[in-house]
């Protein structure tokens, strides 16, 4: 089943009018004799329109920062956006030897109505000289929320302060909620501190072995980073850092030494990736390690750009031996899922990789979108240049890098680059929009309206998208799943990570209860009898 | 699991917090909105709030939490959100078509001062449709307060007092606790045979059915009319004075209905206070019905004491649930030596400490605390049993100690918000939990041969 532009032109024909020809640019019936296809993306949402968006710190330390164990987070503000960002993304981390992991912690400032009035500086400093005290981490991050940008605390003279006082690095990042049009300013922000304050801070000069490789945009949700780490390390690669799903200060410094960065979630971290390329020389290639087809597709492409002729055979190895132990399994599950279809309305990445996995077990993804993205994770990298700059982008600091005279190395010559790019994503992304079919839907920003829209003309097998509107699909008889923390299970990356989504979604498909729904008596007759003959 | 806590406890002098004990205001005021019958809490703010507010509240009830926002960015900060606002309330009337829209403001908006009021003087309001709102300065209070102060503008926008007399009906303002517990309230008054208006009312609407519908307002909730009407009650009885005195006092103050605060009626004794209240002021009998299930839940408590009596119990949440919870727990012969809630308020501590004194008790009591000290005092005071919400697992699990889970939110575990603590037969339940957790503990340590069948 597939959507009309007459379905379309009525679902709009419900809003206001301005917000009709807002919404109208955001949605787009993929039509490959048109291509390419233009959409609106990362503008702002419109007011009164139930979004499923967050804010800049969500961003910032909720999704990009949170995750790093061995620093003490603290939240600059009143105590809620501290306590919401406590532990909510299911970001897994092994606490290292020396013990420092931070993340089980919230700190706030816990602003009250006197640090609103007469400003926050002096307690910050406060919170941080009992952190360290107490915690001894090997870095502090400062996340400012909506009311400290407005009452002007300098948050980074007051990092500056605790780092020369203290001796660790104390970082600020200016993430107040309202900056940008969703958690991607967030990000951004993140990632340019992170760029600018940690990576190069380490020692290493040099690659410490063959292969090495930094993972970035994976936040180890369910334990993704650690299958994915189980497969890179058995091929004989050398991960050196991940940002930043069971990251640490101490492992992200030494992120400039690797030979290859991988970039799992464009949308998080594209920056940082062509930043370090420029600082660095260190080329990054766009992975999906979620769905078997993309997980070995991701392979293969990281053993072209090493080239090593050990290295394809080992690769092609792993991915034989995996495939014979889990074919066999997915084989019992796509019996159930074949043929279904899916909705598939994620973050920022995931929108676009759940669809292989979707792939995998024969499910189709009629529908799909991203919360947060860019045009460019849509329709590709190229359209980058051609990107409006609005004024809500322009508020978020643009970080120039140059190369860094100190570590600064060509991993791989331009003309061995420009041959490269030709067979792997070196360097780029298509975007989502070219695995779409004809007549599927695709559709940034989805709101809550159109979601209930949508799912009624499609009648999707099963919806994916995060908590908030997980329960809506299910009042439906919907199987709904959260692709945002796995509804408490995972990993999902991976090989393993795929048999345990097919039993998942298996599950979701063939429990009992759903079967309840209807009582027995709807549509019975309150009496019945017989005509007496 | 939470290695760095020492057991040393120093004055923290800064006022921030580690591992708080409460949230911001602007989740409460969305919850209480909830309880209107269709109605659209909507967050006058950033989006990160209102996504933050809507995922937990999701979290806790399992079920959909629908409300707008009105996605500031830098330019509505700066310039004021009041075009922001009125292009919400438009958009939210013709595409969701709520009956009420409540706002609630968060700490952006409050700081850079927007006056709600003067916005919806100028704002386009279909006819036959209400917008209400409450200011909820995230860096004042709790959650709690936030609760407090929707409620109380329920109170301010729609009471009226329009007869000439009183009725007999009595307002019930049930505080910050789940749907199971407003049906449960619902279910003792009517029981008594009086009738009743319960505002904030979540019940049906946080909790709803799986019917195969998605329904975007579904049955629950207290009704406009009903809302009104209010002002007409003969009395307000307000269960818990943090989440609910303040409503019932804007009720006296505005349509003159006798206000009264009771404790939430968690265990004999103030379940006993709130039948009794009902009963005095409407002058009918307790029905035998009810008499009866205080029997039960008396011979249970009687007939299980040996497991309580005595143990050491740590408690924090809310205020007006950890008032309840200490009150039950030295009703069964326990001794709480930690009691301790985030939200603010020397009331707490007065009222703890004097129902410590009663039974001849000291113990560690703390308004505006946090569960970094609270663990602390753990450290240096070990206790049998934690009672709290979702949060103190991490507690439990580095002190090895069990933790009965009560109060918001509880993020790990399912059901809970259809299964009442208040309430007689919300005491069996919380006397059931508590017994479980300690046997199963003794169960679970006990060596073979002191293994046994019969406990």
């Amino acid at each position: 089943m597939s959507v009309t532009e007459k379905d379309l032109e009525r679902i709009l024909e419900a809003y206001p009018a301005k917000v009709k020809r807002n919404r109208k640019k955001h949605i787009l019936i993929k039509d490959s004799s048109q291509e390419p296809q233009e959409i609106e993306a990362n503008t702002r949402t419109i007011p009164g329109i139930i979004t499923n968006r967050g804010c800049a710190y969500a961003g910032c330390k909720g999704v990009v920062l949170g995750p790093l164990k061995d620093i003490v987070h603290i939240t600059h503000g009143p105590v809620g956006c501290g306590y919401y960002s406590w532990l909510t993304r299911r970001n897994k981390a092994k606490t290292p030897p020396d013990g420092k992991n931070y993340l089980a912690y919230c700190v706030t400032t816990d602003m009250q109505e006197k640090d609103i009035v007469f400003g926050g500086e002096k307690k910050l400093a406060q919170v941080i000289d009992e952190v360290v005290e107490i915690f001894k981490p090997n870095a502090i991050t400062i996340s400012a929320t909506c009311p400290v940008g407005l009452i002007g605390d300098d948050i980074q003279a007051v990092a500056k302060a605790a780092q020369e006082k203290h001796g660790i690095p104390v970082m600020g990042f200016n993430c107040e909620g309202y900056r940008g049009v969703s958690q991607s300013a967030g990000h951004h922000i993140a990632n340019n501190g992170l760029l600018e304050w940690v990576v190069g801070k380490g020692e290493m000069t040099a690659a410490p072995a063959k292969y090495s490789i930094n993972i970035l945009g994976e936040y180890n949700i369910g334990g993704d980073s650690w299958e994915i780490h189980r497969i890179l390390e058995e091929i004989g690669y050398h991960v050196i850092a991940v940002a930043s799903g069971d990251g640490s200060y101490e492992d992200l410094k030494n992120a400039h030494v690797a030979d290859l960065n991988l970039v799992q979630c464009h949308r998080s971290i594209n920056y940082i990736a062509e930043m370090l390329e420029i600082k660095y020389g260190t080329p990054w290639l766009k992975v999906n390690f979620i769905g078997v087809e993309a997980t070995c597709q991701s392979l293969r492409d990281m053993a072209q750009y090493f080239g090593d002729e050990e290295l394809i055979k080992k690769t092609e190895e792993v991915i034989a031996k995996e495939l014979a132990r889990i074919e066999p399994i997915l084989e019992q599950y796509r019996k159930i899922c074949k043929g279904k279809t899916a909705f598939c309305f994620v973050g920022g990445s995931r929108g676009h990789h759940y669809q292989k996995l979707f792939e995998d077990l024969g499910i189709e993804t009629v529908l799909a979108g991203y919360e947060f993205a860019h045009r460019d994770d849509y329709e590709g990298r190229q359209v980058i240049p051609h990107i409006k700059v609005d004024a809500d982008s322009k508020n978020i600091p643009e970080l120039h890098v140059e190369p860094d005279p100190k570590f600064f190395k060509l991993r791989i010559s331009p003309e061995k680059a420009e041959e490269l790019k030709k067979k792997i994503p070196l360097s780029y992304y298509a975007g989502m929009n070219v695995d779409m079919k004809d007549g599927h839907v695709i559709i940034d920003d989805m709101n809550h309206f159109e979601t209930e829209e949508f799912i009624r003309i499609l009648k999707p097998d099963i919806f994916a998208s995060g908590i908030k509107d997980k329960y809506i699909p299910h009042k439906m008889g919907i199987p709904s799943k959260q692709l945002h923390n796995y509804d408490y299970s995972g990993p999902y990356a991976g090989f393993n990570g795929a048999v345990k989504f097919a039993q998942d979604v298996t599950a979701m498909f063939t429990n009992p209860a759903w079967n309840f729904i209807a009582p027995p008596w709807k549509g019975k007759p309150l009496l019945e009898g017989q005509l007496q003959k | 699991m939470l290695d760095f806590t020492p057991k040393e406890i120093k004055e923290r002098a800064s006022g921030g917090l580690i591992n708080p004990a409460k949230t911001c205001q602007p989740i409460g005021a969305m919850y209480a909105a909830l309880g209107i019958h269709r109605c659209l809490p909507h967050s006058h703010g950033s989006q990160g709030c209102c996504a933050y507010h809507r995922s937990h509240l999701t979290r806790h009830f399992r079920d959909p939490i629908l409300a707008s926002t009105s996605s500031f960015t830098e330019g509505a900060s700066v310039f004021g959100g009041g075009a922001n606002l009125k292009t919400a309330i438009k958009n939210v009337f013709a595409i969701y078509n709520p009956d009420v829209m409540a706002i609630h403001t968060t700490c952006l908006t409050e700081t850079i001062g927007d006056d709600i009021p003067a916005f919806l003087n100028q704002a386009e309001i279909p006819e036959g449709k209400i917008v209400i709102h409450a200011n909820t300065p995230s860096y004042v209070g709790s959650h709690i307060t936030g609760f407090s102060n929707m409620t109380r503008g329920m109170v301010n926008y729609l009471s009226e007092a329009t007869t000439e007399t009183k009725k007999e009906q009595v307002n019930i303002i049930p505080g910050f606790v789940n749907p199971g517990d407003m049906r449960e309230i619902k279910r003792l008054v009517k029981a008594m045979g009086i009738n009743f208006i319960m505002f904030p009312d979540t019940s049906g609407v946080v909790d709803s059915p799986m019917t195969g519908k998605f329904e975007m307002f579904p049955k629950g909730g207290t009704t406009v009319e009903e809302l009104k009407d209010t002002g007409n009650s003969k009395l307000t009885i307000a269960l818990g004075s943090f989440a609910s005195t303040d409503a019932a006092i804007a009720l006296e103050r505005k349509c003159k209905v006798p206000a009264k605060t009771l404790k939430t009626p968690i265990g004999v004794k103030a379940t006993d206070e709130f039948l009794m209240t009902l009963r005095n002021t409407f002058v009918t009998e307790i029905p035998y019905e009810l008499e009866e299930e205080r029997g039960q839940l008396v011979d249970i408590m009687v007939d299980t004491h040996h497991q309580f009596h005595g143990k050491k119990v740590a408690i924090f949440g809310d205020p007006d649930i950890v008032i309840g919870l200490t009150e039950l727990v030295l009703g069964l012969g326990m001794v709480p030596v930690h009691v301790l809630t985030g939200t603010p308020g020397s009331s707490f501590e007065k009222e703890v400490r004097a129902m410590l004194l009663e039974s001849g008790l000291k113990g560690n009591v703390k308004a505006a605390g946090d569960l970094f000290e609270f663990h602390q005092w753990i450290k240096n005071e070990p206790v049998d049993l934690i009672i709290g919400n979702t949060y103190g697992k991490y507690i439990a699990r580095a002190e090895d100690i069990p933790l009965v889970r009560v109060g918001f939110p509880i993020l790990d575990r399912s059901v809970h918000s259809y299964m009442p603590i208040v309430g007689y037969k919300g005491a069996m339940r919380l006397v059931e939990m508590i017994s479980n957790a300690l046997l199963d503990r003794q169960d679970r340590d006990a060596a073979d041969e002191d293994f046994e069948l019969v406990m």
